[in-house]
């Protein structure tokens, strides 16, 4: 043998030989999956990284607000003092271009699932913020100069975007955004009482470059009275003298928060750091836990409920076991909505079940059992719906599991309780993994029969989740609470690897 | 190897019959005792009643009429785990979660037998079966070799007098399988335990046991020792079941001094031993074992009746040849020699006269 890389009969190396061969293989294997793996990537994984994205996503102050972002950044939140007035002014100028653009109501509200009474507080300023006395600066520049009323001028002085006067330059660039958005016409449309603003205090501050028209109106300026933007929104909401409120907008400035994650875990983000939130608030921890709680149980009644049934459906004959295993299988031929549906009319206080016991003289008719809108409700639907995904694996795995083995354990002296619980229960264990894995997972993010048949006590995190998808709006809040819950079942199945080992989990063969 | 029948009637069946569904008796009126110490092979086809045999003295079935007394006791309605009988089945039934140890502790561990005293039986079991070493596998990490002595292992560390074997050595290959059959037999010998033993494979059943009972059709066909059951089968049934046979029909001529001349269909007459047949004219069955049968016409009695017989094809076998034969209309007859330096190899074509001892020739029942 020589001792160069060994070669194939066309004189390539042999190692190429084979990777190029390998390759034309797993090309067709790829484009054989290749339909489902992009259905899979648009339907299913774009998704949830979307989903996983807005739990952390917080632009929306950052677009809504700049200004006042920039602003506030140099405001050391825990001085007790209002910040200065260039973050009031700041605010005003973007409050003016967000209630234009109808987007302040949507921080509004953003910003409510952090503070209560945020979102009224945007929306009342939003109605008044164009009624604010800074018209008082657009009537005395004007009184200067008519020429200021010509939105030609503004044109001329700040379309360049002069740095000189940053403030004005940058609130026009804003300006003139806005009104092409509008399909108006920046040249005609009389200027703003914002930009007025804007002009007032980068003359005031000094900045101004030299221009006739400029040095005009900073002569003047000594004549015009100030306007306080702080005491004008005081004036519409006493709120904007609170600190809190200015601290709540700092704290959401930046792009990605932890805050929603913050408040799946009952706690907020403050100026201070996290903190716990106030008692009537803390609900997601309780919802978890209960979700928890409330699947195990579920589980556990399934094991015990389907146990023997699989049990049953292995040994009896094949086609015993076929009219049984139908049996089994046929809630799973009916309308979900139809069983949920169904256990209502049997639980409720004027049901079937209640009629009866009370008709049998087990209950009085004042006794009536509460079974439905609570948590028994939730848990007798649910297990009924889930014990096929129980059933089936165990029998499966039963169906594996040699008669042999329990004739071998009492030949071998063993009683017949013995003899199951030593050899016939070990082995069924795979089955009690896998379907325990099953509806577990199912359980804990269950929606409709806990929305149907859970009242208030009975309903799960994913009840909530639907809520603020569908009628709160809180998406980040609903992506953060899903995120925990798909981080839940991902560690509770390590978990349940680490334990028993997930080669252990058999669905049958 | 001894038969011991005078330890008396350890396993009885008593006129047992078995139906499972009502309409069919899968046992038909079955009466068998097996003597203390004995090693005795159900041998039948599938479907022919053993195993159900077995189960029933195992306790996993129960006799639908008769009784079963195990060592003078009826046991029909004692449960399987009370019997103390060891058994071996088919696929070993090793519990796949416990360790070889573990296993073979098993039937100590629920007889409430204290932890060293367990620990040393499991170790003399496991040596006995040269499996010492393996105590801490799983039964999933041996071949199939260690997983059958393991079995066997575990049906006789709790010391029963009685160990029942289902169709043990059907998973092994035939090397193995004719290792075990030897390795079991001594190892019952040995520990003079009763042993049952099922199978469908006759050369097992003729080489391990004291006795084998052939079953077909849920009776005893005939038990007997194997020499006796191969020579002198009493029926065609166990003729053809146990080992190869060439049998030629046709009706009885005359008989007399335990000897009868048999007309074949072809019109030949030819000598036999009458078994079952009692008066001329009766339809026969003639059986003759392929190495019975002598063309050498010097070893015949003189005045015996030779049949023509034409060679078709003679295959080479190493240790014997084995030359297939047309004879009186068939050209299924075989016939066996031993490869020996002067043995005559036949061509294909030839016509030779063959002929037997009548002894050798058993006229059965048609």
């Amino acid at each position: 043998m020589s001792d160069g890389p060994v070669l194939a009969a066309d004189g390539t190396p042999l190692k190429r030989s084979l990777a190029r061969a390998l390759r034309r293989e797993k090309m067709r294997a790829f484009l054989l999956v290749a339909p489902l793996l992009i259905f899979i990537m648009v339907t299913f994984v774009a998704p949830i990284a979307d989903m996983l994205f807005r739990s952390v996503e917080n632009n929306i102050v950052r677009d809504t607000i700049p200004r006042t972002v920039q602003a506030l950044r140099s405001w050391d939140s825990n001085s007790d003092e209002l910040p200065p007035e260039a973050a009031f002014s700041a605010f005003y100028t973007d409050l003016v271009f967000a209630e234009e653009r109808k987007l302040h109501t949507r921080l509004g509200s953003r910003l409510n699932y952090e503070k209560t009474g945020m979102s009224s507080l945007f929306r009342k300023s939003g109605r008044r913020v164009g009624r604010f006395d800074t018209d008082e600066y657009s009537k005395a520049f004007t009184g200067l100069d008519a020429a200021w009323e010509d939105p030609a001028t503004w044109n001329r002085l700040f379309a360049t975007g002069n740095t000189a006067m940053p403030e004005t330059s940058d609130t026009y660039a804003t300006w003139r955004a806005v009104i092409l958005e509008n399909e108006d016409d920046p040249l005609a449309e009389e200027p703003w009482d914002v930009l007025f603003n804007a002009l007032y205090r980068d003359l005031s501050n000094g900045n101004a470059f030299d221009d006739p028209l400029l040095s005009a109106a900073k002569a003047g300026l000594g004549s015009i009275e100030p306007v306080s933007i702080r005491e004008q929104l005081v004036d519409v909401d006493e709120d904007w003298e609170d600190p809190e409120v200015w601290k709540t907008i700092q704290t959401y400035a930046a792009s990605y928060t932890p805050g929603y994650f913050l408040n799946s875990a009952d706690l907020q983000l403050t100026g201070e750091g996290v903190s716990a939130r106030p008692e009537n608030e803390r609900i997601y921890i309780k919802l978890f836990q209960r979700t928890l709680f409330m699947s195990l149980v579920i589980t556990f009644s399934c094991i015990l409920l389907g146990y023997p049934v699989a049990w049953l459906l292995a040994n009896l004959p094949a086609r015993t076991a076929n009219v049984l295993l139908i049996l089994v299988l046929l809630p799973f031929w009916t309308s979900l909505l139809v069983r949920t549906s169904a256990w209502k009319v049997l639980l409720q206080q004027q049901g079937v079940i209640n009629d009866i016991l009370v008709w049998s003289g087990l209950i009085d008719d004042a006794g009536r059992l509460v079974m439905i809108n609570n948590q028994t409700g939730t848990i007798i639907a649910m297990t009924h719906i889930l014990l096929p995904f129980m059933i089936l694996p165990l029998y499966s795995v039963m169906k594996t599991i040699p008669p042999s083995y329990l004739r071998a354990a009492k030949s071998l002296g063993a009683t017949n309780w013995t003899a199951f619980w030593r050899v016939y229960f070990p082995n069924s264990v795979p089955g009690i993994g896998a379907g325990s894995i099953l509806v577990f997972i199912l359980a804990i993010g269950y929606y409709i029969t806990p929305e149907l048949v859970g009242g208030t006590q009975g309903v799960f995190i994913s009840n909530r989740i639907a809520f603020h998808i569908s009628s709160s709006l809180n998406w980040g809040l609903a992506a953060a609470l899903g995120t925990i819950l798909l981080a839940a079942v991902l560690i509770l199945y390590w978990a349940y690897d680490k334990m028993v080992g997930i080669d252990n989990v058999k669905l049958g063969g | 190897m001894p038969l011991d029948t005078e330890t008396g009637d350890f396993v009885v069946f008593d006129r047992v019959q078995k139906s499972y569904d009502g309409e069919i008796l899968v046992v038909k009126d079955l009466n068998l005792s097996i003597g203390k110490g004995e090693f005795l092979t159900m041998l039948g086809p599938s479907g022919s009643g053993k195993t159900t045999c077995l189960m029933m003295l195992a306790g996993f079935e129960t006799a639908t009429h008769g009784e079963i007394l195990l060592d003078g006791n009826p046991i029909n309605n004692i449960p399987p785990h009370k019997r103390g009988i060891g058994m071996v089945f088919q696929n070993y039934a090793l519990f796949p979660h416990m360790t070889v140890a573990e296993n073979l502790a098993f039937p100590l561990e629920v007889r409430k037998m204290g932890k060293s005293d367990r620990e040393a039986k499991v170790k003399r079991a496991l040596d006995m079966v040269q499996m010492g070493d393996f105590g801490g596998r799983r039964p999933a990490q041996l071949s199939g070799g260690q997983q059958q002595r393991v079995a066997l292992a575990r049906a006789l560390v709790f010391e029963p007098e009685l160990v029942l074997m289902d169709e043990p050595l059907g998973a092994l290959d035939k090397q193995l399988r004719e290792h075990m059959q030897f390795e079991i037999t001594n190892l019952a010998h040995d520990l003079g335990i009763t042993t049952v033993y099922v199978t469908h494979d006759q050369t097992e059943a003729l080489t391990m046991s004291d006795r084998v009972a052939v079953f077909d059709d849920g009776r005893i066909q005939q038990l007997a020792p194997p020499d006796i059951l191969y020579e002198e089968p009493e029926n065609s049934f166990v003729a053809q079941f146990i080992g190869e046979n060439n049998t030629l029909g046709g009706v009885v001529e005359t008989i007399e001094n335990g000897v009868c001349t048999v007309k074949l269909d072809s019109g030949d007459i030819i000598d036999a031993k009458p078994v079952n047949v009692s008066k001329p004219g009766e339809r026969t069955l003639v059986s003759i074992r392929p190495e019975r049968v002598e063309f050498n016409k010097d070893r015949l009695q003189a005045g015996a009746h030779t049949l023509q017989a034409e060679v078709l094809e003679f295959i080479y076998m190493g240790d014997i040849f084995r030359t297939r034969l047309r004879v009186a209309g068939r050209d299924d007859f075989v016939v066996k020699t031993r490869n020996a330096p002067d043995q005559v190899r036949l061509k294909p074509g030839e016509t030779i006269e063959i002929g037997w001892l009548p002894e050798d020739c058993r006229a059965l029942d048609a």
